[in-house]
């Protein structure tokens, strides 16, 4: 079978259809930019439970926790970049409605990348002299074998699945991500028994014969099982360089935090057509890129 | 004499804070007071400080603080996605000035919540790249509130931030790349230049008295012979400030934006 007849394409609910309850999900993008978010309403729709969420949190991990599906949450912040504290996850957090895991982003980073690598741990300096080691005894110090140095050996964080929002992708998997900074979507994947992405457009594999374009692909087909079609589907999020993130959306989802999240859910997330609903394609892309 | 602000006053001491960097440090300014001391310290002693333009550039010049007009562009000299950032502070040639929520006698900062780590009281935005940070860079920190909640006694509620500390480490032996500078403040400048690192009052701020200072402390401050006044800004100094901060962010830095007190 010649590569060029692998079809990876699905839909959103045929990914979310291939997730089980008490996974372990790590969820690429970074605060408020390149989240999945279109696979996000969908979990928050579907009868999953007991996840392990796995993520440089934003309203990602925001929307999970007020839809009661964590477990547990690793993570070195929650934040909507615009709207510095995240307020659904600091109430869900306060109301200790799920176990934690609190690392160094870039002890976290470390976690993926021993993972890629199958090895147990990387090490690392940080997290040393800090309540990260308290309140995450299983986390180990060891001795370096060529000095006197002790690190901590940051552990794998080996993921059951990753999903991740990119520009394009074409049918075989292969994607290319637009915005600036790719974040850590590569690592997360790599980490990954296997990966999902959702696509702002699907092309032609030729699209990708272009030395610019590939600068930018870091996730190859291998990584990836499936490919969902889903323009604007990292909004709220940003998608650079095609659109940046809606604070006013931000702003009336954070204020369902303590009162509305039922209303906020039926009225968004279930929305027949989500872009109308949020103010249609040409409000998204009008959106401007965060500058901070 | 010049006018200037209890916010001009402490952006250009915290400038300071760069006086000894190495000559290309990569300074990560997070806030406004940190933003326009890192400004300072570029245009007038320190030229070949990099920064980001919080996004994902290096910024070939100070990005404007506050809301840009439409036709602003970023000035462009590399890129720094998080990626890269993370590499920097490991090998640790960089200067993070940082806003936690708690600091204490150590040094040890706090950015995650405050109460019982199951339930917490409140909860805030997590610790972040602060252990990291703190056991590779050098760290500075600003509060603009310098009160018992914010220099706390004992500890801090959540220890994001590594100090010094040594019973929190194997060995008790202290990570090479913990460094951590000064704290600046609405009353004075602190500094980890006591013995064993304790912190100790650098300047005080116009019309403030160490005591003052000490009855706003959670823990014990070291008080040198002599403490000078906080030095005011110059005129370069504040034209820079201008230059960079068109909108006047700065006057959001302090409650009311206060002037600075008369030297009693």
């Amino acid at each position: 079978m010649s590569y060029s007849v692998l079809d990876k394409r699905m839909s959103v609910s045929d990914i979310v259809g291939r997730l089980e309850s008490g996974m372990t999900i790590g969820i690429g993008g970074w605060g408020a930019r390149q989240k999945p978010m279109a696979l996000i309403r969908e979990i928050v729709k579907s009868d999953l439970k007991d996840l392990t969420i796995v993520s440089y949190g934003g309203c990602d991990v925001g929307m999970l926790a007020s839809a009661g599906k964590i477990k547990k949450l690793v993570f070195s912040f929650v934040s909507l970049d615009a709207i510095p504290l995240e307020a659904h996850f600091r109430r869900a957090r306060s109301a200790g409605e799920f176990e934690v895991m609190e690392i160094d982003e870039g002890m976290f980073q470390l976690g993926l990348k021993a993972a890629a690598q199958n090895l147990d741990f990387l090490p690392c300096v940080a997290g040393l002299g800090t309540d990260v080691m308290t309140y995450n005894p299983d986390i180990k110090t060891i001795k370096s074998p060529y000095s006197d140095d002790h690190y901590v050996a940051m552990p794998a964080i080996q993921l059951d699945v990753a999903l991740c929002h990119v520009s394009e992708a074409d049918q075989c998997g292969n994607s290319h991500i637009g915005g600036p900074d790719m974040f850590f979507d590569e690592w997360f994947c790599r980490a990954a028994k296997t990966s999902y992405l959702t696509c702002e457009r699907i092309v032609e594999t030729s699209a990708f014969n272009d030395d610019h374009k590939i600068l930018r692909m870091p996730i190859e087909r291998s990584l990836v099982s499936g490919i969902a079609e889903v323009p604007f589907g990292a909004h709220p999020t940003s998608s650079g360089p095609e659109y940046g993130f809606d604070v006013p959306h931000l702003k009336a989802y954070s204020s369902t935090a303590k009162e509305g999240w039922e209303g906020y859910v039926s009225e968004f997330v279930e929305a027949e057509d989500y872009v109308s609903k949020v103010g249609g394609a040409d409000h998204i892309r009008s959106l401007p890129l965060p500058a901070f | 004499m010049t006018e200037y602000s209890l916010a001009e006053l402490c952006i250009t001491a915290a400038s300071e804070i760069f006086r000894d960097e190495t000559p290309e440090v990569f300074a990560t300014l997070i806030g406004t007071l940190p933003k326009l001391a890192g400004y300072v310290a570029k245009e007038t002693f320190l030229p070949g400080m990099m920064m980001s333009d919080g996004i994902y550039y290096l910024a070939a010049e100070p990005v404007h603080v506050g809301k840009r007009s439409v036709d602003y562009v970023v000035k462009k000299e590399g890129r720094i996605g998080y990626e890269r950032v993370f590499t920097i502070v490991a090998k640790g040639n960089r200067h993070a000035f940082v806003g936690p929520v708690q600091v204490d006698q150590y040094g040890q900062m706090n950015l995650s919540c405050i109460g019982d780590y199951a339930a917490p009281k409140v909860t805030m935005l997590g610790v972040r790249g602060l252990p990291g940070n703190t056991v590779n860079n050098r760290t500075s920190m600003f509060f603009a509130n310098h009160n018992k909640r914010a220099l706390v006694a004992g500890e801090v509620d959540m220890v994001s931030g590594a100090g010094y500390n040594p019973t929190r480490y194997p060995n008790g032996k202290y990570p090479r790349g913990l460094d951590h500078r000064q704290i600046i403040t609405n009353l004075c400048i602190l500094d980890f230049e006591g013995s064993n690192h304790k912190i100790r009052v650098r300047s005080l701020h116009p019309g403030v008295s160490f005591e003052e200072v000490q009855d706003n402390t959670g823990f014990d401050l070291v008080r040198p012979d002599n403490i000078p006044e906080t030095a005011p800004p110059t005129d370069e100094q504040l034209a820079i400030i201008s230059k960079y901060d068109p909108n006047n962010m700065r006057s959001y830095i302090f409650k009311d934006n206060p002037p600075v007190r008369r030297a009693s």
